[in-house]
């Protein structure tokens, strides 16, 4: 094993629910759904609209500013609708399944015969390009950028968090097949972030032409961005890529086969899950056949991604592009007396105040309730202590919320996203919402240079 | 429980928009949230949040206060028993030191809060916290016999000068309760100085026993008096510094009890134990540095000696903590309260008008603490830059 990178700040959560490590076949979902919403700032444009049978790897819609960039069909049938929230802006684009996966060809060949120009086009014209997000921003990665380094966590430590190396011990060929083609996008190197905790899948360890690190310590250590600042940090101007392992296993079916491949393994974990277990699904599926019947009450959260940065879902909602877990916890709308002042067995704290600090290893079962009301910064010092990174947070936010561009940049915003700093939302005494903050941050930053 | 929440959310209509009782909007919703927690949940961004909240963080600070406050209370009535020369038992004492320092106490947070309320209402923001503390401070570092009205006055130009002309708890440059001690020190500082104001009773020339003095040990140091001693004349030992059976503010007396409350609040993480070292260890490297001179009483007060004596102890644990109004960044913080300890014992020794420095160092630095901030992160934005150059 190489060198460890130990990371000291940071927190794990322990939720109870976290899935068995079984696989189970999802019956399939009647409909399924292509989500704009999953990618910040994206402005989509419909190709597909209601009526039109697609295919999989059928084009939905694409990007209006960056039009080559598609989102394509995880399956095949007819459109059924499209969804829309607030200012007509469009959350979803329902299909319809009609069960027989008939699906578009796409180039198939050996990515390192190929040339870098076939390699992108066959990943924009399949839909999985929108899987490379970029750094600084998180936004989907430009096709004209070349990236200093690919970046790849192979672990996750959020809360209740699917383990990685179970979901991927199957996929060795397709892994390897999809990094090599990753090779062809950068001139630099591919970096993949291995716990050091646990003996890593075969798949991650055998894998050529990808570095290894290996990282020691609670979360956020899983989290790419961390991994990212403590082995080569994002400098102003360096553009680097991200994408998480399945949809490395996705590319290197799409080089094998020829066609998109949309089936991955996603998690159902929480507290209110009676069986929580592994699913083998299709990108984009409605989650009512997963939890219909699987709830232990009906007053629940569901989040498609971990209960620190995944987004919230309906109970006939869809699984994220990329999620490999949906959450649910309970909901906390109830008022608690003299809750401020009780000493709190059943919750969980960092500060010393609970009695959570006790017991350690002990799983908790926690909600939605914010826990008290939104306040000016008071308590310095304790976003500093989960965030293992050369940044002052707090420091940071104040230079967004007086959209100060200079000071934003010299803070670093450019090696932060949302889940990076999703902790320090956690602990927040104050109550900040420190993610939206943060986003805000990164669009203004986005605006004025772009 | 259930009865009373249901008789809230029966009440509540009234003071929403458009009800009755609107203006009394934020005060309602200080109660509601005093009594229960809201029901409020988690939009965007983390869907789960710590237990912590900031009625708690405060919660605890006032809890560190208590061994500071009961022993203030006994040794109001020890002081003035002594004084007087009347045998008294331990009740009759914290009895009558209780009658002394409550008043204080309902002063200090009766304006306070009513202040902090009206500010509120105004904004259309929730009450804030911050006041349930500065409220407990106040009263702990008067001397006991300041008249109710200087307090309620101290309180309110400490409230709204000090804090909500800034925008309220968070953004406050001064430490609210020092702004309030500060201000009657330099309003009326014949009832803040002086041999007669520490003592219950003596101010009122109530009869005392022959050739008592009520002068606290500072002052008898300024007056180059080289053996400190009590009213009747016995000698103080570094215990009864230590244990704090001296005269002077009601909860700064004794470093034992102050001691308590610190091991309590960084127990529990809401106070900085880099700020609370770094002070005593100012105040130790000052103290050595004035030893190794000597030439005056103040002077060669054995450097030790200096940490329990006066309100040092009271304001590197109390007040130097604030997160506030102190400097935010953890390497920020040991120079901060490197540099408050220093200076307090500078202005000790070197100031004969005032020999307590405390209060005036933690005021002075709450000013630079900003500053202080702004270096330690400029290294982190050089280092930054420095990065970016290497790799171009």
């Amino acid at each position: 094993m190489s060198e460890v990178i130990r990371i000291r700040k940071g927190l794990d959560i322990k939720l109870t629910g976290k899935a068995d490590k079984i696989f189970v076949k999802a019956p399939r979902s009647k409909t399924y759904a292509v989500k704009p919403v999953d990618f910040h700032s994206l402005t989509p444009r419909i190709d597909a609209k209601p009526c039109v049978e697609v295919k999989v790897g059928t084009t939905i819609f694409h990007d209006k500013y960056r039009p080559e960039i598609k989102f394509t069909s995880p399956v095949s049938g007819i459109v059924q609708t499209i969804v829309r929230g607030d200012r007509r802006r469009i959350i979803e684009v329902v299909i319809e399944d009609d069960g027989k996966d008939t699906a578009e060809t796409f180039l198939k060949g050996d990515p390192k015969e190929l040339s870098r120009e076939q390699v992108v086009e066959n990943l924009l014209e399949s839909g999985l390009w929108p899987s490379l997000i970029q750094r600084p921003y998180g936004v989907i990665a430009s096709p004209k950028d070349t990236p200093k380094a690919i970046f790849i966590s192979g672990f996750d430590t959020s809360p209740l968090a699917p383990d990685l190396d179970f979901i991927m011990k199957d996929s060795a060929e397709d892994f390897q097949v999809g990094i090599n083609a990753l090779t062809r996008l950068t001139d630099g190197k591919i970096h993949i972030g291995l716990d050091a905790r646990y003996p890593a899948a075969k798949t991650y360890t055998a894998v050529k032409n990808a570095e290894l690190h290996y990282f020691r310590g609670p979360h956020p250590a899983g989290n790419v961005g961390i991994q990212i600042h403590k082995i080569s940090p994002i400098n102003k101007g360096e553009i680097v890529w991200t994408i998480k392992p399945q949809d490395v296993v996705a590319i290197g079916r799409l080089f094998k086969t020829g066609k998109y491949d949309p089936s991955m393994i996603v998690a159902i974990a929480g507290s209110e899950v009676e069986k929580p277990v592994y699913y083998k699904l299709i990108r984009g599926a409605q989650i009512t056949p997963l939890i219909d019947g699987n709830l232990k009450q009906e007053n629940v959260r569901i989040i498609s991604g971990s209960v620190l940065s995944g987004k919230k879902i309906n109970k006939d909602g869809y699984v994220g592009f990329s999620d490999a877990m949906i959450s649910v916890i309970p909901e906390g709308d109830e008022y608690e007396m003299f809750g401020w002042i009780t000493p709190g067995f059943k919750k969980f704290s960092v500060s010393r105040s609970f009695t959570s600090w006790l017991t350690p290893n002990k799983e908790y079962n926690l909600d939605t309730n914010i826990h008290g009301g939104e306040r000016a910064f008071v308590v310095s010092g304790e976003y500093e202590k989960v965030l293992p990174m050369d940044i002052y947070p707090v420091h940071l936010l104040k230079s967004i919320l007086v959209e100060d561009i200079d000071k934003m940049e010299q803070l670093g915003i450019y090696e932060v996203i949302e889940e990076d700093l999703a902790l320090c939302e956690f602990v927040c005494t104050s109550k900040v919402e420190v993610q939206s903050v943060l986003r805000k941050g990164l669009n203004i930053l986005r605006k004025e240079l772009e | 429980m259930n009865a009373l929440r249901r008789y809230i959310d029966k009440i509540k209509p009234n003071v929403e928009k458009g009800g009755k009782f609107h203006f009394l909007k934020s005060t309602f919703e200080g109660f509601e949230t005093f009594l229960f927690v809201p029901n409020t949940v988690t939009k965007t961004g983390t869907h789960i949040r710590d237990a912590m909240d900031m009625k708690r963080t405060m919660s605890m600070v006032v809890l560190a206060t208590i061994p500071a406050l009961l022993f203030g209370i006994w040794n109001t009535g020890y002081q003035h028993f002594l004084a007087m020369g009347i045998e008294a038992s331990f009740w009759e004492m914290v009895w009558f030191g209780f009658l002394k320092v409550l008043p204080l106490i309902v002063v200090s947070y009766v304006t306070g809060l009513g202040i902090e309320f009206i500010f509120a209402q105004v904004r259309g923001h929730e009450i804030q916290e911050g006041f349930l503390v500065s409220g407990i401070l106040i009263p702990l570092i008067v001397p006991v016999d300041v008249p109710l009205w200087m307090v309620a006055i101290a309180t309110a130009f400490a409230v709204i000068i000090g804090k909500e002309v800034f925008g309220g708890t968070g953004m406050n440059i001064m430490n609210p309760a020092l702004t309030a001690r500060a201000f009657l020190f330099f309003a009326y500082p014949s009832q803040m100085s002086g041999d007669a104001v520490w003592i219950a009773g003596l101010k009122k020339g109530m009869e005392t026993v022959d050739g008592f003095s009520g002068a606290t040990i500072l002052g008898q140091a300024a007056q180059n008096n080289s053996t400190f001693v009590n009213g009747l004349g016995q000698a103080y030992k570094p215990w009864d510094m230590f244990l704090g059976t001296i005269p002077g503010s009601i909860g700064e007396t004794s470093t034992l009890a102050i001691l308590l409350g610190a091991l309590f609040l960084i127990f529990v993480g809401v106070a900085s134990w880099k700020i609370m070292f770094s002070v005593f260890a100012g105040g130790a490297v000052m103290g050595l540095i004035l030893n190794a001179f000597g030439g005056n009483v103040l002077m060669e007060i054995p450097f030790w000696e200096h940490l329990i004596i006066g309100g040092f102890a009271f304001g590197a644990v109390f007040m130097a903590t604030d997160p506030v109004t102190g400097t935010q960044t953890e390497r920020g913080k040991w120079i901060y309260g490197f540099l408050i300890g220093f200076l307090a014992i500078l202005i000790r020794v070197f100031n004969p008008g005032y020999p307590e420095g405390m209060m005036l160092a933690i005021l002075l630095m709450n000013v630079f603490a900003p500053l202080i901030d702004h270096y330690v992160i400029e290294s982190n934005i050089r280092k930054r830059l420095k990065r970016a150059k290497v790799q171009a």
